[in-house]
């Protein structure tokens, strides 16, 4: 055949687990039996859920609208079986996590009576083949379900469609009997897709463990005469059937790291999607039933059903004999990404593709396991090329930014690491922790980002605001000056008499700060002067105490000198200024002297002997200063003169005083 | 009903960490039986006694530290320690040699370190330096003379046995000085062409070294099929290794020549047992290339320019210290990115 001369290529590590795929391929596709009730979960896709359009009491038809899409990322819900509507209300659902989602209860009728959409084919347009996409309900049925008309919305150039039944989880089979017995149903819907698309080829990728599902698809390929679909038989290895994996097996190129297929011309789909694509075209039948696996030791007969979504998981485990004693878990999807279910109530949704009840001695559930070695045999089988036992090592020391460094967001969770750990460490566990956690923290990050960028953008916002209501206040006055102006010039001429106000106000500036100047050397003596002695003498000692202190530290090393000297030259100033003040005081009263020449010459006298102890007082200071040449000297000189000649003036005072009072008594 | 819970995945794959230690032990029963066939009962008896003081110690920890101790003791992971130990000392020396080294590895390089997986040295190799640095005479003086040696013959088990435990002397007709240990000691004052004319040469007694060797070397080919092993490590060691000894012991009237440097000494063992000690070594494929070849380059380096006849505990030590570093700037690159995050990446590095 063609297929084995093609090139195809190896993603690095993998593993080989234990396949069992034969115990559910012994007989064929059977209809699961119909459920007594439906749950039909609003949220089987990813993306926002569906909005009921249905009330309570309501009788629906097997196909029939219960709830619509709601958003760009959503897909509309149909009723999966005829019956009558009994409650709409919260359901746990399959999850990971045991969510619960809105639910929609259908109460079967008995009879099946279907809705469909009028049939299209292949030459429909693009735009109505889409829209009968979504309008079916369609999610990639391969496990994410990601709705799928937007895949084919995208507005890069496919050249390839791969067409994904590597179906590498053990266990699984439904991918394999779906191929196995609706071959053409899977070869038309592949052609639809191809059509829209517009690619060039499309490759189909199944692994070499599936023989008959190989023959069959070939044989529906060459029966379609469609040249450019080719059949690739891949090798078994866990897990090609990721989508990042089998695009490189098919194509050897890498989906760049949080890029998507399309950005390098490849869409990628699941063979089931792909058959319920051509479902609803080519029959008009909306996606209300998917093949499941049920498979694993605790259950009688292992086999596939075509299952009706929202059949509670019970009723299959029933129909296939579980032996409940046996049974030890319950896990939907394979033993490898599969997750463990609550309880067997839960319904099947779109992504159900298998349910797994293996019994305690089939799949043994984890137990203490080892500390890490550090072996690094998970290294050599992670299909990401990542360092698992590094992972592990930083999850555990939440080391987030190893973790970024060592680019856990590339893991896709396949446990190969864990599969083959011989510690038994559960190690994806403590990658989806650490994911968690990861995201938790970015979240808050963003957050906090965003509460700054609002508080910012309101800070600006007022300060516009702020800045808008200056300038309209400003254009306000302007208008008015220019108002007054076209008035005034309309008496006269405009400029000269803007000049005149210009001065105007100016005088009147230049009277204002005369007023407050003179209330301030006004306001300055109304310290007395025995106040402003007090002043002096206070900051002189202060600045003695100072120097003091400045000395002592200079000795013993002190390193508060420096701030000493500091606050000392800062206080010989304020002693300064005091001083100054003090002498400035002296004058008014000097000038004043005629209004008082009542001075007796006893107060005469006593003020010449006050003014000499004060000279000589100062002049000892002086010499003292000058001896260790303190900068006060300077200042202590001029107050020294200017005590001289109080002295001076005082003593001609007495003089003159002596003299008219001599004349006196002569006269 | 009650469903038990567990996280993906669910399969697990058969080998755990007992069979990987097993596995390796196994892997070094040619060399043993290559050590006790030419050089006698002395490795056997280094071995178990390594072993079974390495068992109480690692018992008596697991009591102080409240652990399952039967859990632990079957992990396998002292016994290998000990077994590598063992391996590595010289047949003729007392008891207490074996006794002291794994003591040592385990308690002070393993469980204070925190024990399985947390050690950052090779605790054998750490419990040799010991040995060697504490008790050079019994270290370097009791190796073997090999059987195939004319007018030569092995003591007894039971002479062996008392010797190995004090009761009798060990005679100097047993013993002997390995062959890197002569050869680097004479090449000096002699010609290769006058070692080789020395009575040990002539007698064979060299070919004992070489299939030890080679009974490693098959060891550890067959951890590389079994998936235990990767071969980045052992080729590294033994390429540098070749690559330098080639480039500067081209002349063997100066230096030991290649083929001892490869297979006369403590080498095959290094790289395939010593050096893939996953716990101290470099993790990713391209860290074990390089940390094995700074093995192969100190131990050249040592074996030629220190004091020690061989080197393989000192340079696996040595690159011990390194391999964090290494793992650091040797991470791979990763499915969908353009190339590898080595270090920090740039602009973490504002």
């Amino acid at each position: 055949m063609t297929a084995q001369t093609i090139k195809i290529w190896d993603f690095d590590g993998g593993v080989h687990p234990e396949e069992n795929k034969h115990q559910s391929t012994g007989q064929p596709i059977a209809v699961a039996n119909s459920p007594e009730f439906v749950v039909v979960p609003l949220n089987q896709h990813l993306g926002s859920p569906a909005k009921p359009i249905v009330k309570v009491g309501d009788k629906v038809k097997t196909g029939q609208v219960i709830a619509q899409a709601d958003g760009f990322v959503s897909a509309p819900t149909h009723a999966s079986i005829t019956g009558i509507v009994t409650e709409i209300a919260e359901y746990q659902v399959p999850h990971a996590s045991g969510l619960t989602s809105l639910c929609i209860k259908i109460e079967n009728q008995g009879e099946d009576e279907w809705e469909l959409l009028p049939a299209l084919d292949l030459n429909s347009s693009d735009e109505a083949l889409i829209n009968r996409i979504k309008e079916a309900g369609l999610a990639g049925l391969g496990g994410a379900g990601f709705p799928t008309n937007i895949k084919y919305l995208t507005k890069d150039t496919i050249e390839t469609l791969i067409i994904n039944g590597a179906e590498c989880e053990p266990y699984i089979t439904a991918d394999d009997m779906l191929m196995r017995e609706r071959a053409k149903q899977v070869i038309d819907g592949t052609r639809i897709a191809q059509k829209i698309l517009n690619a060039k080829e499309v490759l189909i990728g199944i692994e070499d463990n599936k023989p008959e599902a190989i023959a069959a698809i070939q044989k529906a390929v060459a029966d379609s005469g469609e040249q450019t679909i080719s059949v690739r038989v891949i090798p078994t290895k866990y897990p090609s059937g990721g989508e990042k994996q089998l695009i490189q097996i098919l194509t050897g190129k890498q989906v760049p790291a949080g890029g998507l297929p399309s950005s390098l011309g490849i869409v990628c789909q699941n063979v089931g999607t792909v058959a319920a694509v051509a479902e609803a075209v080519l029959e008009g039948k909306p996606l209300v039933s998917r093949v499941v696996t049920l498979t694993g030791e605790a259950l009688g007969t292992q086999c596939n059903l075509d299952v009706r979504l929202g059949t509670p998981i019970s009723n299959l485990l029933q129909q296939v004999k579980v032996n409940q004693k046996k049974l030890d878990r319950l896990i939907m999807g394979g033993p490898m990404m599969g997750f463990t279910l609550p309880d067997a109530n839960l319904p099947v949704i779109k992504t159900t593709n298998c349910i797994l009840a293996p019994t305690k001695k089939e799949l043994p559930p984890g137990n203490l396991f080892n500390a890490c070695i550090r072996c690094g045999i998970c290294e050599q089988v992670c299909p990401a090329d990542l360092l698992p036992q590094q992972l592990y090592w930083y999850s555990k020391s939440k080391n987030w930014e190893q973790l970024e460094l060592n680019s856990l967001s590339d893991c896709i969770e396949c446990g190969a690491c864990a599969y083959v750990c011989p510690s038994q460490i559960p190690l994806v566990q403590y990658y989806r922790f650490a994911k968690g956690e990861i995201r938790k923290e970015q979240a808050e990050h963003e957050k906090s980002d965003n509460a700054r960028i609002r508080f910012e953008a309101r800070q600006e916002r007022l300060a516009q605001e702020a800045a808008e209501k200056e300038a309209k206040r400003k254009a306000r006055a302007e208008a008015a000056a220019k108002a007054k102006a076209a008035k005034s010039g309309a008496e006269g001429s405009a400029k000269p008499e803007i000049s005149d106000s210009v001065k105007e106000a100016i005088a009147r500036a230049k009277a204002k700060k005369a007023v407050t100047d003179s209330a301030s050397t006004s306001n300055a003596p109304a310290l007395t002067k025995e106040q402003l002695e007090a002043k002096w003498q206070n900051a002189v000692a202060k600045a003695e105490k100072a120097e003091a202190r400045l000395n002592d530290a200079k000795e013993n090393d002190d390193p508060m000198a420096v701030a000493l000297e500091k606050s000392l030259a800062k206080l010989k100033e304020k002693a300064l200024l005091a001083k100054e003040q003090l002498d400035n005081f002296q004058e008014p009263p000097d000038k004043a002297e005629p209004a008082k020449v009542v001075l007796t010459k006893e107060q005469l006298e006593a003020k010449l002997k006050a003014a000499q102890a004060k000279l000589e007082k100062t002049q000892a200071k002086f010499v003292e200063a000058n001896e260790n040449n303190d900068p006060m000297a300077e200042a202590l000189e001029k107050s020294l003169a200017k005590l001289r000649e109080k002295v001076e003036a005082a003593k001609a005072q007495l003089d003159s005083f002596n003299e008219s009072d001599s004349k006196e008594t002569q006269s | 009903m009650i469903l038990s819970q567990a996280s993906s995945p669910h399969a697990k794959g058969r080998m755990n960490v007992s069979q990987v230690m097993f596995t390796v032990s196994a892997a070094t029963l040619p060399g043993l039986a290559c050590l006790i066939w030419f050089f006698g009962w002395g490795y056997l008896f280094n071995v178990l006694t390594a072993i079974i003081f390495a068992l109480i110690t690692e018992t008596l920890v697991m009591i102080i530290r409240k652990r399952p101790i039967l859990f632990y003791l079957k992990d396998g992971s002292a016994f290998l320690t000990a077994l590598l130990l063992g391996l590595a000392l010289p047949p003729f020396a007392p008891w207490w040699i074996a006794a002291v080294g794994s003591v040592f590895s385990i308690l002070f390089v393993k469980h204070l370190y925190g024990g399985l997986g947390n050690n950052p040295f090779n605790p054998a190799m750490a419990g040799y330096a010991l040995l060697l640095i504490s008790f050079p005479v019994q270290m370097t003086t009791a190796w073997g003379a090999p059987s195939v040696m004319p007018g030569h013959s092995l003591p007894g088990f039971f002479e062996t046995l008392q010797m190995y435990l004090g009761f009798a002397e060990v005679v100097d007709g047993y013993t002997m000085a390995t062959p890197l240990d002569v050869y680097k000691l004479n090449i000096a004052v002699q010609t290769q062409a006058e070692l080789a004319m020395k009575s040990e040469f002539l007698a064979g007694w060299l070919p004992g070294w070489l299939w030890v060797s080679i009974a490693y070397a098959i060891g550890g080919v067959f951890l590389i099929w079994r998936g235990i092993i990767t071969w980045h490590t052992p080729v590294a060691v033994l390429a540098s290794l070749l690559i330098m000894s080639g480039l500067f012991s081209w002349d063997a009237d100066i230096r030991v020549p290649v083929y001892l440097h490869m297979l006369g000494g403590a080498t095959m063992i290094g790289a395939f047992f010593i050096a893939t000690d996953p716990v101290s070594s470099a993790t990713s494929n391209r860290g074990k290339l390089i940390y094995g070849a700074g093995i192969g380059v100190l131990t050249y380096v040592i074996r030629t320019f220190g004091n020690y006849p061989d080197a393989i505990a000192f340079a696996v030590l040595l690159m011990n210290f390194c391999a964090p570093l290494i793992d650091h700037y040797s991470r791979p690159k990763i499915y969908g990115h353009e190339k590898s995050v080595r270090g920090y990446k740039k602009e973490d590095k504002a």
